[in-house]
């Protein structure tokens, strides 16, 4: 271990599978949160919808069909119809969610979405169809990597960066769908209909004054935020393989909550920017304690504790983020009305 | 702004520093495999036989005393395999997820848990349908551990409840108040070696000084001249749960641990149901706690400019309360109340860095269903959610209780947004 091998590791992550998964989530707690105001705690819940869809429809349910007169191979044939399973599952999940508590104060929705997100991964996790305590493990997403265009070789170099056939693909598909829904998310929020959205973030009596339906226009934030993290969560079982219920904690909202106040809420960009920064610097900082420990610089921590002191900064980085600059690095403090619903 | 900044890196350095002189005595010890066997309801099992074998065709038993752990002593760190020998738990109950467990001891100690199912509480949640099916006494037991449950919700709800009221934040940090009393009463009892009845109320006064009065002044009290937002301090207090969390984890690790009294105590058995002497006392001293600062608040005058304050800060303002003390003796007043809860739950069950955190959500669905910043909506709302997620695992299993909590609490905002107790009002 080195310093060469420590900014290599920091730099593969901060564009890796992982920081793609964040950030999709991410992206679409901004067009919720950032642009509308709508304090969602349960970004989690969509990405476990679209997690759990691809692996109950693809693998579970194929294999022991529940319930069992259900033809399930003919319903699911592929991995693209899981897809579209799992994105129309987490748009009835936001009309779940959003009709009761769109109408009430903002604090409303932030304790019935994080209560929600907890509900699914209990009944997740005790439900032996959908998985169970065991999660599904398999082969997910066998469509997807057919489609791998690069030549059979073991691992492609860029510089120091090293990645196998199948990460080379996984990434660079992530980062392409990223790019295009960053598109999308610009048009949209110079459209009409993305003013309105920021007028209702400001003053949602001015804009319903101004006789729009202030309510339609929030479950449909709601919806297009909840289809991203349905997104985060396809791209995470296709990646990693593995559905485990209990990595579908509130945690990793509000880790997503870090990241777009990092970056900078309301910015097309910032989550991006956010993205890349807490994860390089999430794993230099690990790697970094760890190879000062292995070469005896440091002698009173030991590997193990590693792991909290990362947490701990991120708690401690949230906090001073949001009392001394929320609007992050590319946000503009005026548009940040936190204080909206 | 400079200030606040200043006092929160000396806190900061003060932890550290602090872990880094507790950090120095935890590595020393010799490695060892701690098996803890407890039965469904964590309470202790004694004389159970562990086996362990490890590289170097190493092997070694212990039994379990009183307080259900038994320690293996290992020569070197690597990967051993611990396995309970089933014969000898009473009551021939057999263990959830098998009898084997595969651990990788580093250095210290490294602890394996084996929860066994008794037969006569369903205990395994694999049947789905919780056991025995419906008998009264099953009901009877469930319904006492769901009392002793909605005291320690009704302690953190009530002080979460009065902070909600006075400042109108939702502290997402509530749940670390919990954690941080067990764990100060854990250190004083024993790093400093006093007794759990001198450690316990020292630790409650420490906590409401320390965490309760000195956390509203570093964080808080500046937070509010700067005018930070609701939405924005709610954010500021979830970062504040996080790095709490972690840094007892960093400082203690995140093995469950018990005080070093009280932690084996044999059960009653008083007719059909079953109850150990001390969930008795100490729910005796909740019921007592909580009865006295009802009292407090509906009689005494910082009492009744608490509820004023609650009512309308600026209207109590005018009038002459001074708003700033009495947000004070909130905090001070929540800490304690959070403190005794976390002691509660640490002597019963255990302590360890992850309780505050479990409970948060149930001490939000306690106070939104019984309404947001009543008094009298906290204890209902407590009894109504304790009482519930114990009563459900008779249909749903028993990870799934706590989501019982939760999703009666979202029915009932489809009904009576204002919670069981509040006064209807515009809410959106």
């Amino acid at each position: 271990m080195d310093m060469g091998f420590v900014l290599t590791q920091a730099i593969t992550q901060a564009i890796g599978v992982t920081a793609i998964i964040y950030l999709l989530a991410t992206m679409g707690l901004n067009i919720q949160f950032g642009y509308t105001g709508l304090l969602n705690f349960g970004q989690i819940a969509f990405v476990a919808v679209g997690s759990y869809a691809i692996g109950v429809f693809l693998i579970q349910w194929q294999q022991d069909p529940w319930p069992n007169w259900m033809p399930w191979p003919t319903l699911v044939p592929n991995l693209w119809v899981a897809i579209l399973y799992a994105l129309l599952l987490s748009v009835a999940l936001a009309l779940i969610l959003g009709i009761p508590t769109l109408r009430l104060r903002a604090d409303y929705l932030a304790i019935v979405t994080i209560a929600t997100g907890e509900i699914m991964r209990l009944a997740f996790k005790s439900t032996d169809p959908l998985g169970g305590s065991q999660g599904i493990n398999g082969k997910m997403g066998q469509d997807f990597y057919d489609l791998n265009p690069f030549p059979q070789q073991d691992r492609f170099d860029f510089g120091p960066l090293s990645y196998t056939r199948a990460d080379l693909w996984v990434v660079l598909v992530g980062w392409v769908v990223i790019a295009l829904l960053l598109l999308l998310t610009w048009a949209l929020m110079r459209s009409p209909w993305g003013r309105v959205l920021k007028g209702i973030r400001e003053d949602e009596d001015a804009v319903r004054s101004l006789g729009k339906n202030t309510y339609l226009r929030k479950m449909q934030a709601l919806i297009l935020g909840g289809l991203l993290g349905s997104l985060s969560g396809i791209f995470w079982a296709i990646a990693k393989q593995s559905v485990q219920p209990d990595s579908f904690v509130p945690a990793f909202t509000f880790f997503c909550y870090t990241i777009l106040i990092l970056g900078g809420a309301a910015r097309v960009m910032g989550p991006v920017l956010g993205a890349i920064i807490f994860w390089f610097l999430l794993v230099f900082i690990e790697q970094f304690l760890l190879l000062l420990i292995d070469n005896g610089t440091i002698t009173f921590l030991v590997p193990t504790q590693v792991g909290p002191i990362r947490f701990i900064l991120v708690g401690l980085g949230l906090m001073l983020l949001m009392i001394f600059r929320p609007q992050g690095i590319l946000g503009d403090k005026k548009e940040i009305a936190l204080d909206a619903r | 702004m400079l200030r606040a900044f200043a006092r929160l890196l000396l806190a900061l350095l003060g932890l550290m520093a602090a872990s880094v002189a507790l950090t120095g005595v935890a590595a020393a010890a010799d490695p060892a495999v701690v098996a803890v066997v407890t039965d469904a309801n964590k309470a202790p099992i004694a004389g159970v036989t562990i086996s362990v074998t490890g590289p170097d065709g190493f092997t070694g038993t212990g039994t379990t005393g009183a307080d259900g752990i038994a320690t293996i002593i290992v020569p070197k760190s690597g990967k051993y395999v611990a396995t309970i020998d089933e014969a000898t738990i009473p009551g021939g109950a057999t263990v959830k997820d098998g009898t084997e467990r595969t651990v990788n001891v580093l250095s210290g100690n490294k602890k394996v848990l084996f929860p066994v199912g008794m037969p006569d509480d369903g205990g395994g949640s694999q049947d789905g349908g919780g056991g025995s099916g419906i008998t009264l006494d099953r009901v009877m037991q469930l319904i006492l551990d769901g009392v002793i449950l909605s005291l320690i919700i009704a302690l953190g709800a009530l002080g979460l409840n009065l902070i909600f009221g006075t400042t109108g934040l939702s502290n997402f940090a509530h749940g670390e108040l919990l954690t941080l009393g067990a764990f100060t009463a854990l250190v004083l009892n024993t790093s400093l070696g006093l007794d759990l009845l001198i450690a316990a109320p020292l630790a409650i006064l420490l906590s409401a000084l320390l965490w309760g009065w000195g956390q509203n002044q570093v964080l808080w009290k500046p937070l509010r001249k700067r005018q930070t937002g609701l939405i924005a301090a709610m954010i500021v207090s979830i970062g504040l749960a996080i790095m709490l969390r972690y840094v007892i984890l960093f400082l203690f690790g995140g093995a469950p641990k018990s005080y070093q009294q009280f932690a084996g105590q044999p059960g009653l058995e008083l007719g059909p149901i079953f109850i150990t002497p001390k969930a008795i006392v100490l729910s005796i001293i909740a019921i007592i706690a909580l009865v006295a600062i009802i009292l407090w608040l509906k009689s005494s005058r910082i009492g009744k400019a608490t509820r004023a304050v609650s009512d309308n800060p600026a209207l109590a303002s005018a009038s002459g309360i001074n708003v700033e003390r009495v947000i004070s003796i909130v905090w001070i007043l929540g800490a304690m109340l959070a403190a005794y809860a976390g002691v509660f739950l640490g002597i019963t069950q255990n302590v360890v860095w992850t309780m505050g955190q479990y409970l948060l959500l149930t001490l939000f669905a306690a106070i939104v269903l019984g309404g947001l910043g009543t008094i009298g909506g906290a204890i209902v709302g407590s009894f109504v959610v304790g009482i519930t997620v114990q009563l459900s695992t008779l249909i749903v299993p028993t990870e799934l209780k706590t989501g019982a909590a939760l999703l009666l609490m979202i029915l009932l905002l489809l009904v009576r947004p204002q919670g069981l107790l509040g006064r209807p009002e515009r809410v959106g």
